[in-house]
C-alpha cells in the first residue's frame, strides 16, 4: 500500500463525470464548494449548481423539491452539518417521501479534528441509520470513492455518502466493481475478523500485517455499506473466525459497531469489540493526534483484537 | 362589459358554493374523530381559488408534467385540502371518511404518494425550500408552470421559512406565489403578545418579495391578487390572506381551542346546520 490518492478529488471528479453521463444530476452547496470540491462541478455545469449559502435546512427542502421534479440532486456541506443539523429536513422531507436525494456529509468524522468538536461528526452513522429506507455509503480509498458515487447515482432512492478528506492510502486498483450493499473481504483470515469502515479500513490493514507477525490469522472486511447492511457477509466471517472486531471513525453508539452487534446478537453471538469514539466530545488537535489519543490507532486495533481472541479462548475452553 | 361581470359573479358564485361544501364536508370527515379545525376553515377559499380556479391541473392526470404544483406547507390544515382534492375528483369523496385511519391513503399529515398532494409536510417550515426546489427543476426542464406553497403565519415562527425566503428572492424564483393563512393563531393561542410576525409585510418586503394584501376569505380579491402576481413579476410574490381561524362554524371562529379538537353530537348538527343544505 505504497500508493495514495486524495479522495475529496476523486469525489469532484466523479460529481463531473457522472454530471456528464446524466444531465438530471444537479448539485448544491451551502457555502462550502472549495473543501466538497463541489466546485470542479460548477465550473462544467453552472447552470445545474446551486450554491444556497449558510443555509443548510433550506438546503435539504430545494433538494427534495428539486427530486420531486425527476432531478438527482446531490447535497453537499460537511457531515456534522448535512445530518445532525437538517436532520428533521431529510426524515420528512426527504426519507419519508422516498425522494432520490444524495446526501454527502464530507469531512466526517475528525476530519476537521483541528476545528474541535462543533466539527466533529461522531454521530451521522447512528443518526442516518435510524431513517427507514435510508442507504449509507462510505468509501475507504480514491476508488472506492469514485466507484461509489456512480453507484449511488444510478440507484435510485436516499443516500447517506459518508465522506473522509485528504490523501489516504489506496486499497484498491481501477478493476474494483463497487456494489451497493456487498461488503468486501479484503484479506482471508481464520481467527479473528475485522470489520471496519470508510478510513479505518486502512488501518483494519496495517493492524492485521502487524498482527500477523505475532502469528495472528486476521479476516479483514469493508463494510463500505451500512445499510443495507450485508449481514449474510458479516455472520458468514463471524462464523469462521469466531470473533469480530469493528473500526469506525464514529461513536461506539449506533454506528458501525451497533450495527455489527445487532446482527450478531441475533445469529450466533461471538465475542466483540468495538473501535471507536468511546461516548465523549473530543478537542481540538490534528486528526492523527486525536487518532492516536482516542483510541483509533493501528496500536488500538491490535490491541483490541488480542482482547477479542482472549475472550474467545475464555469461551472454547469452557466447552 | 355587463356580460364579463355577470361572469365574474358566476365564478365567484361557484367558487363560494365549493367553499361550503368543503367547509361540510370537514364537518362530515370529522365525525368521531380530532380535526384540526380552525386552520383548515381559515384556508378554505384559498384552496378553492387554486383547485377550481387558478391552478393548471388534471385530477385525471395528477403527474401530468406540466401541471401546476400546490404545497400545504402548514400540512396540519390537510383535512382542507383532501376534501379540495375529492370534490375536484382525485379520490372519491366518500373516502374522507377514511381521514387517520389504519391504510387510510389519507395520512394524518400531507404524504407525497397521495394521489394530489404534492410533498410530505407536516413538520413545519419545510414547504417553501421544497417548492423552490420544484421551480428550479422547472427551469432546468424549460417548463412554466406555477408552484403555489401555503404558509401559516404560526408557520413563520420558523427559521427555516425565513431562510428559504432568502434563497427564492435570490434566485428570483418568480414563478413562485407564496400564500400566508394570517389568522393571528398558532396552537396555544392569539400570536400578538406572544411571538408574533408583524409587521409581517415589511418583512417580505424586506427580504425582496413582492407583497400583496387580501381578505382570504373573499374569492374575488384573492383571484385579482394571484393574477396580478403573475404579471411580469421578476421577484417571488407573497399574498398575506388575513383570514380567521375557525372561520364559517360560528362557534370555532377566533377560539383557539378549535385549533384540534372533535366535535360532540350536537356541536356537529349545529355546524352542519350552519353551513346549511347546498346541493351537492
Amino acid at each position: 500500500m505504497n500508493k495514495a490518492g486524495d479522495v475529496s478529488l476523486a469525489f469532484g471528479k466523479a460529481l463531473v463525470e457522472i454530471g456528464r453521463e446524466d444531465k438530471n444530476v444537479v448539485v448544491l452547496d451551502a457555502d462550502v464548494s472549495h473543501s466538497t470540491r463541489t466546485y470542479m462541478f460548477k465550473e462544467e455545469f453552472p447552470e445545474r449548481f446551486y450554491d444556497v449559502g449558510v443555509a443548510e435546512q433550506n438546503m435539504m427542502g430545494v433538494a427534495a423539491g428539486l427530486a420531486l421534479t425527476g432531478k438527482i440532486p446531490f447535497v453537499n456541506t460537511f457531515s456534522v452539518f448535512a445530518v445532525a443539523r437538517v436532520f428533521d429536513q431529510i426524515r420528512q422531507s426527504i426519507a419519508y417521501p422516498h425522494l432520490n436525494v444524495k446526501i454527502c456529509g464530507a469531512a466526517a468524522g475528525i476530519s476537521l479534528g483541528d476545528a474541535g468538536p462543533s466539527h466533529h461528526s461522531l454521530e451521522d452513522i447512528a443518526l442516518m441509520r435510524s431513517l427507514p429506507g435510508m442507504t449509507i455509503v462510505i468509501p475507504a480509498d480514491r476508488v472506492e470513492t469514485e466507484k461509489a458515487v456512480k453507484a449511488i447515482a444510478r440507484y435510485k432512492g436516499p443516500v447517506f455518502f459518508r465522506l473522509s478528506r485528504g490523501i489516504k492510502p489506496d486499497i484498491y486498483d481501477e478493476n474494483y466493481e463497487f456494489r451497493i450493499g456487498k461488503a468486501v473481504t479484503l484479506q482471508e483470515g481464520k481467527d479473528v475478523t475485522i470489520i471496519g469502515t470508510g478510513t479505518m479500513v486502512a488501518k483494519a490493514l496495517e493492524a492485521r500485517e502487524q498482527l500477523s507477525l505475532e502469528g495472528i490469522n486476521t479476516e479483514v472486511v469493508n463494510l463500505h455499506t451500512i445499510k443495507p447492511l450485508d449481514e449474510g457477509a458479516i455472520i458468514k466471517s463471524a462464523k469462521k473466525t469466531g470473533c469480530v472486531v469493528t473500526v469506525e471513525e464514529h461513536s461506539i453508539i449506533g454506528g458501525v459497531g451497533s450495527a455489527v452487534a445487532e446482527v450478531l446478537v441475533e445469529n450466533g453471538n461471538v465475542p466483540m469489540q468495538r473501535v471507536g469514539i468511546r461516548d465523549i466530545f473530543l478537542e481540538s488537535a490534528y486528526t492523527e493526534d486525536l487518532m492516536e489519543y482516542y483510541g483509533l490507532s493501528v496500536e488500538d486495533i491490535a490491541k483490541s483484537v488480542k482482547r477479542c481472541l482472549e475472550k474467545k479462548s475464555l469461551i472454547e475452553n469452557k466447552s | 362589459m355587463k356580460v364579463r361581470v355577470s361572469s365574474d359573479d358566476n365564478i365567484y358564485k361557484m367558487l363560494n358554493h365549493k367553499a361550503t361544501l368543503i367547509r361540510r364536508d370537514l364537518v362530515r370527515m370529522s365525525k368521531g374523530k380530532h380535526l384540526h379545525f380552525g386552520g383548515s376553515l381559515s384556508i378554505v377559499e384559498i384552496l378553492v381559488v387554486l383547485y377550481f380556479h387558478i391552478m393548471r391541473h388534471d385530477p385525471k392526470n395528477p403527474n401530468w408534467v406540466e401541471r401546476d404544483r400546490f404545497i400545504l406547507s402548514k400540512g396540519h390544515a390537510v383535512p382542507a385540502l383532501y376534501a379540495v382534492l375529492a370534490e375536484a375528483g382525485y379520490f372519491p369523496v366518500s373516502q374522507l371518511s377514511s381521514f387517520r385511519e389504519l391504510h387510510s391513503v389519507l395520512q394524518g399529515h400531507p404524504y407525497s404518494k397521495t394521489l394530489g398532494v404534492e410533498a410530505s409536510t407536516g413538520s413545519l417550515g419545510q414547504g417553501l425550500s421544497v417548492g423552490s426546489g420544484m421551480i428550479l427543476g422547472a427551469r432546468l426542464d424549460g417548463k412554466d408552470y406555477y408552484v403555489y406553497v401555503l404558509i401559516g403565519d404560526g408557520e413563520a415562527n420558523e427559521g427555516a421559512i425565513w431562510e428559504a425566503s432568502l434563497f427564492c428572492s435570490s434566485y428570483k424564483l418568480n414563478n413562485l406565489i407564496v400564500i400566508m393563512d394570517r389568522n393571528h393563531f398558532s396552537a396555544t393561542g392569539p400570536m400578538k403578545g406572544r411571538v408574533d410576525i408583524d409587521p409581517v409585510a415589511d418583512k417580505w418586503r424586506a427580504f425582496n418579495w413582492d407583497v400583496l394584501r387580501v381578505n382570504g376569505h373573499s374569492v374575488r380579491e384573492l383571484i385579482l391578487a394571484i393574477k396580478k402576481t403573475k404579471k411580469g413579476k421578476k421577484q417571488p410574490s407573497i399574498i398575506i390572506a388575513q383570514t380567521v381561524k375557525g372561520k364559517g362554524i360560528s362557534f370555532m371562529e377566533n377560539r383557539a381551542e378549535w385549533h384540534n379538537n372533535k366535535l360532540s353530537e350536537e356541536q356537529y348538527k349545529s355546524a352542519l346546520s350552519e353551513l346549511g343544505s347546498v346541493q351537492e
